[in-house]
């Protein structure tokens, strides 16, 4: 049977299937307030929640760029990718025992401690940085390295899910992260850095 | 046979086994009371909104399927359908082929593991390789996963670090960090040669076409980032109306299903990479699968069809917790197995039709789920079902003598009466075997029989 044989069969079963329902479930009227953690927010402003909040997810959210900088040194993270747009104004703090490319090469994939890409947002409540493809240079170049910065601009630090949600707009692959790539497949032991970044950063510029 | 076939499976598993099943259940089902219940003002009504939303879908599939497959065809999607497991897994050979492609790196979907879809690809020449770290060690195994969302709850670092031994992943180190970093380095390499990622789909909303995948360890991010062609098998359940209702649904799933507020990594894809975007498929498939659905939505177990595979009900439940999941036979294990897995059987049913009696009807897997299905109530109406079917029932007690002295009052009356001798007898003396074994743990309450009737004749009624 072909696709579209498979498919007139689906949905006359479908169709069958529901026939004999004299009534069907309506869709319930509610709104998404329901599942906001509104008591956390309170009148606190996003970054201060934000900050709070992507530390309890193990990540970590940082203001300044030399405070990162200093981070990378100290755990010898020199040698890393950094998007060709955001260059220009990082390069300043970063000193020469840094090696930072700005064209990501696969074949490297092991060479990259770190990787510096743009996020579209973050999301207060849950910690959450939002990644597109608009705005992230490279997919892998977000993924691959132990560490990975996201550089998120204070103003579209979004409140909840529902905000996020709201704002996902017409980008073909949006992907929210929160916290370092993780497991707990072995006896339910907590284990970071399983395919993705064992660090997750946020430098809120 | 002394014992129904899962009660049997629960009396012979390994102490090791038994002991990480049960910490690992509880253990999630602890944490997640407390984030759900803690943080929402009103947790249950969360519950029955996502279930009338998600049975709203399921009464109306004949409407958003139409509408969704139009949505992923504007978006730039390759739609096919597969009535049948096998129908799925020739639509993903057949795309490979069309490819040129021989490798394949796989992100957790459980429709594909009711296809069984990485052995049928490797029976054609293909590679298939899962990604997941607990369906890697299962895969590199030859076993299977026996819960939905923490594959090898049932295995001990010692036996996982044993494996990786046998599999040349590095000398016999069981020490958790060691072993994930081993799978790290090593697939990390995998999803950079592979030609073709593949994945399920946990929502799929019918308004903007979006598909939302959700994981921790970043391997679908991987797949999706690494390789050329994206391959989604979704059961045509996955549907929800508007992308309004994700919000919903991922405050929920987390929670429910690793007591976490939300997965480290939710994906929401509609379409091929952007143009700009470097990295990712240039071509996306997918693949709705029936495989036994429509057959689901035709009973009077419909609801279970509003299932988000969170796994929550499997942690809750007492007997899922002594058996494990390998003991139900299935790709779906736990209580939304003990009612899913029959009915996927189609005509064979009957094969089956011993998981509806493994449960005892406490109710905590109802309690439990984000979608409110009524799981006991489902149970009931598949063990009638099979009762209807005179499907045999081996190992189940009878329960003539009982039945004759219930329906018949004075019989009933005398043996409450009667009854009142074992009160006198030395019990842990009598030679019946069942009730030894019980008695070796508990002792048996007091004969009370004939006090609830004393009550309700002389109690006053509320409007005193
Ligand atoms: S039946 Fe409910 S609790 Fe069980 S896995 Fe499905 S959604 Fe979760």
């Amino acid at each position: 049977m072909s696709s579209a044989d498979d498919r007139e069969s689906i949905l006359s079963r479908v169709r069958g299937a529901l026939a004999p329902l004299h009534e069907r479930a309506a869709m319930p009227d509610y709104t998404t307030e329901i599942s906001v953690m509104r008591a956390m927010m309170g009148s606190r402003d996003a970054l201060t929640v934000f900050t709070e909040r992507i530390a309890l997810v193990n990540g970590l959210a940082l203001t300044d760029p030399a405070a990162l900088v200093a981070r990378l040194r100290e755990n010898q993270w020199l040698c890393g990718y950094c998007d060709p747009a955001l260059w220009p104004s990082l390069a300043p703090y970063f000193g020469a025992d840094f090696k930072v490319d700005t064209a990501y090469d696969r074949k490297r994939v092991d060479d990259y401690a770190f990787g510096i890409t743009r996020a579209a947002a973050a999301i207060a409540e849950t910690g959450t940085i939002v990644l597109n493809d608009a705005t992230t240079s490279r997919r892998l170049a977000a993924l691959t390295p132990w560490v990975h910065i996201a550089v998120v601009e204070r103003a579209r630090i979004f409140a909840d899910l529902p905000e996020a949600v709201a704002a996902l707009g017409p980008d073909s692959n949006v992907i929210w992260v929160t916290g370092p790539s993780k497991t707990a497949d072995v006896e339910g032991i907590l284990i970071e850095g399983v395919h993705g970044p064992g660090i997750q950063i946020a430098l809120v510029v | 046979m002394r014992f129904q076939q899962i009660d049997q499976f629960a009396a012979e598993l390994k102490a090791d086994t038994r002991a990480a099943v049960y910490d690992g259940s509880k253990k999630g089902h602890e944490k997640r009371t407390k984030l759900l219940f803690d943080e929402f003002p009103d947790a249950n009504r969360l519950r029955q909104i996502a279930g009338e939303v998600k049975q709203h879908v399921v009464e109306n599939l004949d409407t958003y399927l139409p509408q969704v497959e139009a949505k992923l065809k504007a978006n730039g999607v390759i739609v096919h359908w597969a009535a049948t497991a096998e129908a799925a897994n020739q639509a993903v050979l057949g795309i490979m082929r069309a490819r040129g492609a021989t490798k394949m790196v796989k992100a957790k979907t459980m429709v594909s593991e009711e296809t069984e879809l990485a052995h049928f690809l490797e029976k054609h020449g293909m590679e298939a390789l899962e990604t997941d770290l607990g369906e890697f060690i299962v895969q590199i195994d030859g076993d299977h996963p026996s819960h939905i969302v923490k594959p090898i709850i049932h295995k001990n670092r010692r036996e996982i670090a044993t494996s990786f031994e046998q599999n040349g992943l590095g000398a016999y180190n069981d020490d958790p960090q060691t072993i994930t970093r081993r799978a790290r380095n090593f697939l990390r390499h995998k999803y950079l040669e592979a030609d073709v990622g593949l994945t399920g789909a946990n929502f799929v909303s019918a308004e903007s076409g979006r598909l939302v995948l959700v994981t921790n360890e970043g391997n679908s991010r991987f797949c999706l980032a690494a390789t050329k062609c994206h391959i989604a098998m979704v059961g045509i359940e996955k549907i929800v109306p508007r992308d309004y209702d994700l919000a919903l649904f991922l405050n929920l799933l987390a929670r429910s299903g690793t007591a976490q507020e939300l997965t480290v990594y939710t994906e929401f894809i509609s379409g091929p990479k952007s143009p700009t975007q470097p990295d990712g498929p240039e071509e996306m498939h997918v693949i709705f699968v029936d495989n036994g659905r429509t057959e689901v939505l035709a009973s009077d177990c419909r609801d279970i069809l509003r299932c988000i595979r969170c796994g929550a009900c499997l942690n809750v439940c007492p007997v899922y917790r002594q058996a494990s999941g390998h003991a139900y036979r299935s790709v779906y294990p736990g209580p939304v197995g003990a009612v899913l897995s029959p009915l996927l059987m189609k005509e064979k049913f009957p094969q089956k039709a011993d998981l509806p009696k493994a449960s005892t009807l406490c109710g905590a897997c109802h309690e439990v789920c984000p979608v409110n299905i009524p799981i006991p109530d489902l149970l009931l109406r598949l063990r009638n079902r099979a009762k209807e079917e005179n499907v045999p029932s081996p190992g189940t007690p009878p329960m003539g003598a009982w039945a004759l002295l219930a329906s018949q009052p004075t019989a009933w009356k005398a043996s409450l009466f009667g009854g009142k001798i074992i009160n006198y007898l030395p019990t842990k003396l009598l030679p019946i075997p069942a009730l030894r074994a019980w008695e070796a743990k508990r002792s048996l309450p007091e004969w009370r029989g004939g006090e609830f009737r004393r009550w309700l004749k002389t109690r006053k009624s509320r409007a005193d």
